[in-house]
Parts: structure tokens; C-alpha cells; sequence
């Protein structure tokens, strides 16, 4: 039976790069934004995190596009003269990092209760799915603002700026889990009544054992085009509290950070220290979604070829 | 059990529901005030010998046990008092809704956007699916899906404010006083100030009603009733918008009602991207400087708004829509 898992994932990626060139041209994007974000040491020309580094004599200088720039800083320069690609690929870094550890938490949890509850039914059933439409009807982004708020308040921002990554990771995670729920429940409810499932019983299989071992690996593939989009939805999330200043600190900026402390120079004329890293978030999130939408349908059948 | 009968008991239900999460919300601004605020701050400041501290905050009757205070913070909530805020030195409830007017009139002109946009738009792409319109429109709604709502907001006030000196970028211009009501609807500074915040707050809104009206259509025109009416002989546009938008508007209304949450969310951003005085930009002004009755109240109001929305949106979907299941199951 567990041969059986691979066969159609195998067809799905065919499919998906004959017919879908946007979706590789998005996951060629995705790929190298990934690589410049984990080799940023490496890469990046400047730490942007230390201080000595930056001289303020270097501030606001353009792109090297444009007029009056510093072939040193190729994307230009922020307001206290650091070099904003180093700035970007660390910020994207933190981008990433939160996006997909929040997810983590979000598909542990979700897809636990979603198969206790696929599996289980009855009143867990019940119990899990009220809570999943309570936690859905409230706005996953309007209780993480209230959330980070509060913290900031009672802790005031230096103590906020500390735990800030851990906080992103777990507010953004721990909101968005009905979406994983949801979907590991109805998976699990179709594969629950299979055969096999029936066999490894009679066998004896333990429950743990059933959920584990046979279910789990055959409802896979939802789970997996799910998590892209959340992915997306999680780096969003997060740009826009920092932006809000309730999330990354200055001093540890994200995307989000570094387009809200950009913001102001606008008017000035300094434009590209906001609008570019706005620019490579859009490029991540678009990206993301371009790739989510693909493997959506070159994984359900009913949706190919429309 | 007759119709009304079960229709009445699922307006009582649905009440009794609405009270008990406006009673959670309640239990929650409460809490917070009790562990951040500290109301002595509030009234004598923080140079005050500790003694004379204690003395007052027994006199208050702080130091009673939080059940009482919880009553009373009940009670005083009924009368609309919710505290003072540290930043004004007025009544809170007082300062959060003289802002209102300001966010109120943002989502009521992104909404009229989101209008006059998302139904041509919907009702083009489900009727031509196959038109380069149509996937032009899905396209384009996939992209404002992917462009957080700050940024939309940026760029625009980077092309239109500064690069070409179009529109205003911030604030809300001169507004005029009605009294209870300033509203900047009524003079062309007021509106021309309006026009980015409101774009910028509909782009976020837009995708997704384009979706859910072209999805509702696609259904409502695969239909039987569709049928019969073009077999009557009514023409192409009055099938689709007298007969199926219709229909399709009901399940669309539940859905844009339930997202209120969010949309409240969405304000707060686009508020502060063009530093729009409504509730949410005081709110984070409330957050920066630790106004802890202030912060409260914004979530008592917020909390109630949801829930009278939600409320409202279940009770206008019962009286619509006979088919709706009055058990709560599908």
C-alpha cells in the first residue's frame, strides 16, 4: 500500500512542469531567495547588524542605478548608512525563518487534532471542530495584532524586542491551525474507512500504530499544498506586525521592519530603502502562491487542465 | 415545531451567544487592565511615597478581592465608563469614538470600491470564463491576494504623492463638524485625502470578493431557474444580474460579514500607513505608550462590533434565506 503513496506525486510533478512554466520560474525564484537567506553570512558584503561597520557618512545613498550612488552598495543605502542588500538578505532571512517555523507549529497541531478527530469521531470530533470554527471566525491577524500589543505594552519594547522571534513563531502558529485540522480530518475520515486500514486492524495494530504508520502517509499531499499557501500567509502575517512595530526590532529587522524604518524617507526621495525590500517580499509571496496554486491542482485531479 | 417557533428560539439562542462572548471579551479587557494597568498611575502619578499608595488604593477599593472588582467593572462598563485615559486625561469610551467617524468613513470608501468593482468583475469572469478579460481579472486578483495591504498603500502614495504630486499622503484633510460627526465626505480636500487610504484598503478586499462573486454566479447560473428564464426569452444581462446575482449576493453577504475581523485588521494597517486618525491608529499610539484603559476599551468596542455584526449577519441570512438550517448543522 505504501507504494502506492509515491505514484501519483510522481505523475503530479510531471504534469505540473510541462504545463506550468510559471510555477518553475517561481520555484527556480523561491530556490534562490532560499539559498541567498541561508549562505547570508557568506553573501551578504556587510554585517548589517554590526554597528562598527556602518558609517553614517554612507546614508541614503541610492542604488547603483541611479545617479550619485556607491558601487559598494549596490541596492543603495539606509538612513544610518547600511548596505540595504545585506540588510535584505538577513532580513528575508528572518522572514523565512518565522514564516516557516510558524507553519511548523500550525501543521503539529492541526494535523494531531485533525486526525484524532478523522479517526476517533464522535465527541473529540465534535470538541475539535467547534474549536477549530471558534479559532477561524476570530481573524487570525487581528487577534495576533491584539496579542503582540498586549506584550509590547506590558513588556514595553526593549523586553518585546528579546523574545521577539519566538512570539511571531508561536502567536502566527497557534492562530492558524483549523486550516490543518480541517484538512487532515476530511482526509483522514476517507482513509479511515479504506480497507487496509480495516486489515491493519484486524491484525492488531494499535491505534497509534494505525494513525501513525498508515494514515498519516496517505494524506500527506494536502497537507503538503496547504502548508505553501500558509507559508505565504505566515510571512505576511509577520511583515505586516513588524511593519506595525509590533514584531521584529530594529535591531534585528525582518522585511516587514525594514519597510516600516524605511518608510519615512519616501518623502525624501530616498525611496528605495522601503519599496525594494517591499519588492522582494512581494516577489517571496507571489511566488509562493504562484507555486501553492499550481500544486494544488496538478494534485487533484479534478482540476487539471482548467 | 412550527417555523416561527424554531425561528424565534434560534434568535434566542443566537443572543444568548452573542452576550457570552461580550461577557468573555469583558473577562479578557478586565484581566488586562488588572495585570498591566495600574490605575494609582493613572490618577497620581508615579512619585507618590508607597504608603500614601496603599491608603488610596483601599479607599478605591482596589484591594478588594477581583470578583468584586470584576462586578463592578460590569457595572460601570453597562454605563459605558471604561476607564480614563493616561494620553488625554479623558474618558476613554469618549476618545475612541470620536474616531470613529474617521475609520468608519475609510471602510465605507473602500467598500463602495470593492462594489462598484467586484461585481462587474465577478459576474464578467463567470459568465466569459474563458475570455482574456476574465483571466486578466483572476490574474490580477492573485496578485493582490500576494501584495500585503501596507504595501499597496506605499506604493501608491510613492507614485501618486510623491513621484507625480497627485494626491495627498496623509492625514484626513479639512473635514466638516456635524455636531456628533466629522466627516471629511463633504469637501473635495476630504475627499481627495480619502481616495488612497480607500484604494489601498479595497485592494486587499477586492480578490477576494472577485472570487466569491464569480464563484456564487458560476453556481447560481448552472441552475435549472437560469434555464428556464433564458428560455423565456429575458436577455443575457437581466438573467445574470436580476436573476443570479440575486441569489448569489445572499451566501456573499454571510461570508463578507464573517470577515469583519479581518477587515478591522486591514483598517488598522492601512491606517497607519497614510496616518489616518481613525480607532486603529490611536489604538497604536495607545500600545507605544502603555495606555493601558485606552488599549482596553479599543478591544471592548472592537469585540462588540464583532459580535454584533456576526449577530447581525446570521439574523439577515435566517429572514432571507428559508433554507438555511436553523439546527446549525449543514
Amino acid at each position: 500500500m505504501s507504494a502506492g503513496v509515491n505514484q501519483p506525486n510522481a505523475r503530479a510533478f510531471a504534469n505540473f512542469a510541462g504545463e506550468r512554466p510559471g510555477a518553475i520560474l517561481a520555484a527556480a525564484l523561491l530556490g534562490v531567495v532560499a539559498l541567498a537567506c541561508l549562505f547570508a553570512p557568506l553573501i551578504a558584503p556587510q554585517d548589517p547588524f554590526d554597528l562598527a561597520s556602518l558609517d553614517l557618512l554612507d546614508a541614503e545613498l541610492p542604488p547603483v542605478w541611479q545617479e550619485g550612488s556607491d558601487p559598494r552598495f549596490v541596492l543603495g543605502t539606509d538612513a544610518q548608512g547600511r548596505d540595504l542588500f545585506s540588510a535584505i538578505l538577513y532580513g528575508a532571512r528572518i522572514s523565512l525563518l518565522v514564516g516557516i517555523l510558524a507553519v511548523v507549529i500550525q501543521s503539529a497541531i492541526g494535523v494531531s487534532l485533525g486526525l484524532l478527530a478523522g479517526y476517533f469521531g464522535g465527541r473529540i470530533d465534535s470538541l475539535i471542530t467547534r474549536l477549530a470554527d471558534i479559532q477561524l471566525s476570530l481573524s487570525t491577524l487581528m487577534m495576533a495584532i491584539i496579542v503582540m500589543a498586549l506584550f509590547r505594552a506590558g513588556l514595553g519594547g526593549a523586553a518585546l524586542s528579546t523574545f521577539a522571534v519566538p512570539l511571531l513563531v508561536l502567536v502566527i502558529g497557534l492562530a492558524e491551525w483549523p486550516v490543518f485540522a480541517r484538512t487532515a480530518r476530511a482526509a483522514t475520515l476517507v482513509e479511515a474507512a479504506k480497507d487496509y486500514v480495516r486489515a491493519a486492524r484486524a491484525v492488531g495494530s494499535s491505534d497509534l500504530a494505525i494513525v501513525h504508520r498508515h494514515i498519516l502517509p496517505n494524506i500527506l499531499s494536502p497537507l503538503v499544498v496547504i502548508s505553501t499557501t500558509q507559508v505565504a500567509g505566515a510571512i505576511m502575517a509577520e511583515a505586516a506586525l513588524s511593519f506595525l512595530g509590533l514584531g521584529m526590532p530594529v535591531t534585528k529587522p525582518s522585511l516587514g521592519t525594514l519597510i516600516r524604518s524605511g518608510y519615512d524617507l519616501i518623502f525624501a526621495g530616498a525611496w528605495w530603502v522601503t519599496i525594494l525590500p517591499g519588492l522582494v517580499l512581494i516577489g517571496v509571496l507571489i511566488s509562493i502562491n504562484v507555486l501553492g496554486d499550481a500544486l494544488r491542482d496538478g494534485l487533484d485531479p479534478r482540476r487539471r487542465g482548467g | 415545531m412550527n417555523a416561527f417557533a424554531s425561528g424565534a428560539a434560534f434568535i434566542a439562542r443566537r443572543l444568548v451567544q452573542a452576550l457570552l462572548v461580550m461577557l468573555a471579551i469583558l473577562v479578557i479587557a478586565f484581566a488586562v487592565r488588572q495585570s498591566l494597568g495600574d490605575p494609582l498611575r493613572e490618577i497620581m502619578g508615579q512619585a507618590v511615597p508607597e504608603s500614601e499608595r496603599a491608603a488610596l488604593r483601599h479607599e478605591l477599593g482596589l484591594d478588594a478581592p477581583w470578583p468584586v472588582q470584576f462586578t463592578r467593572y460590569l457595572g460601570q462598563a453597562a454605563t459605558g465608563d471604561l476607564g480614563t485615559s493616561i494620553i488625554y486625561k479623558k474618558p476613554t469610551i469618549e476618545v475612541v469614538l470620536a474616531k470613529f467617524p474617521a475609520s468608519f468613513e475609510l471602510v465605507l470608501g473602500a467598500s463602495l470600491i470593492v462594489l462598484l468593482l467586484s461585481l462587474p468583475g465577478g459576474i464578467y469572469s463567470a459568465v466569459r470564463p474563458r475570455n482574456l478579460g476574465a483571466r486578466l481579472v483572476l490574474g490580477l486578483s492573485v496578485l493582490g491576494i500576494s501584495v500585503p495591504v501596507f504595501l499597496t498603500g506605499i506604493l501608491l502614495i510613492t507614485i501618486f504623492s510623491v513621484w507625480l504630486g497627485w494626491l495627498p499622503a496623509f492625514g484626513r484633510g479639512e473635514t466638516v463638524d456635524l455636531g456628533v460627526w466629522q466627516t471629511g465626505l463633504l469637501t473635495l480636500d476630504g475627499l481627495e485625502h480619502l481616495l488612497l487610504p480607500a484604494l489601498t484598503l479595497s485592494s486587499i478586499m477586492l480578490p477576494l470578493f472577485i472570487r466569491l462573486v464569480r464563484g456564487a454566479m458560476l453556481d447560481e447560473l448552472g441552475h435549472d431557474y437560469v434555464r428556464t428564464a433564458r428560455a423565456k426569452g429575458a436577455s443575457p444581462l437581466r438573467v445574470w444580474v436580476v436573476h443570479a446575482l440575486r441569489n448569489a449576493l445572499l451566501p456573499l453577504a454571510a461570508v463578507g460579514g464573517l470577515q469583519v475581523g479581518t477587515l478591522i485588521a486591514y483598517t488598522l494597517l492601512t491606517e497607519t500607513v497614510f496616518q489616518w486618525p481613525g480607532m486603529g491608529f490611536l489604538f497604536l499610539e495607545a500600545v507605544t505608550r502603555a495606555d493601558i484603559p485606552l488599549i482596553t476599551t479599543y478591544l471592548v468596542l472592537v469585540g462588540l462590533l464583532f459580535v454584533v455584526v456576526n449577530t447581525l449577519v446570521d439574523m439577515v441570512s435566517l429572514a432571507l434565506d428559508p433554507r438555511v438550517s436553523l439546527e446549525g448543522g449543514r
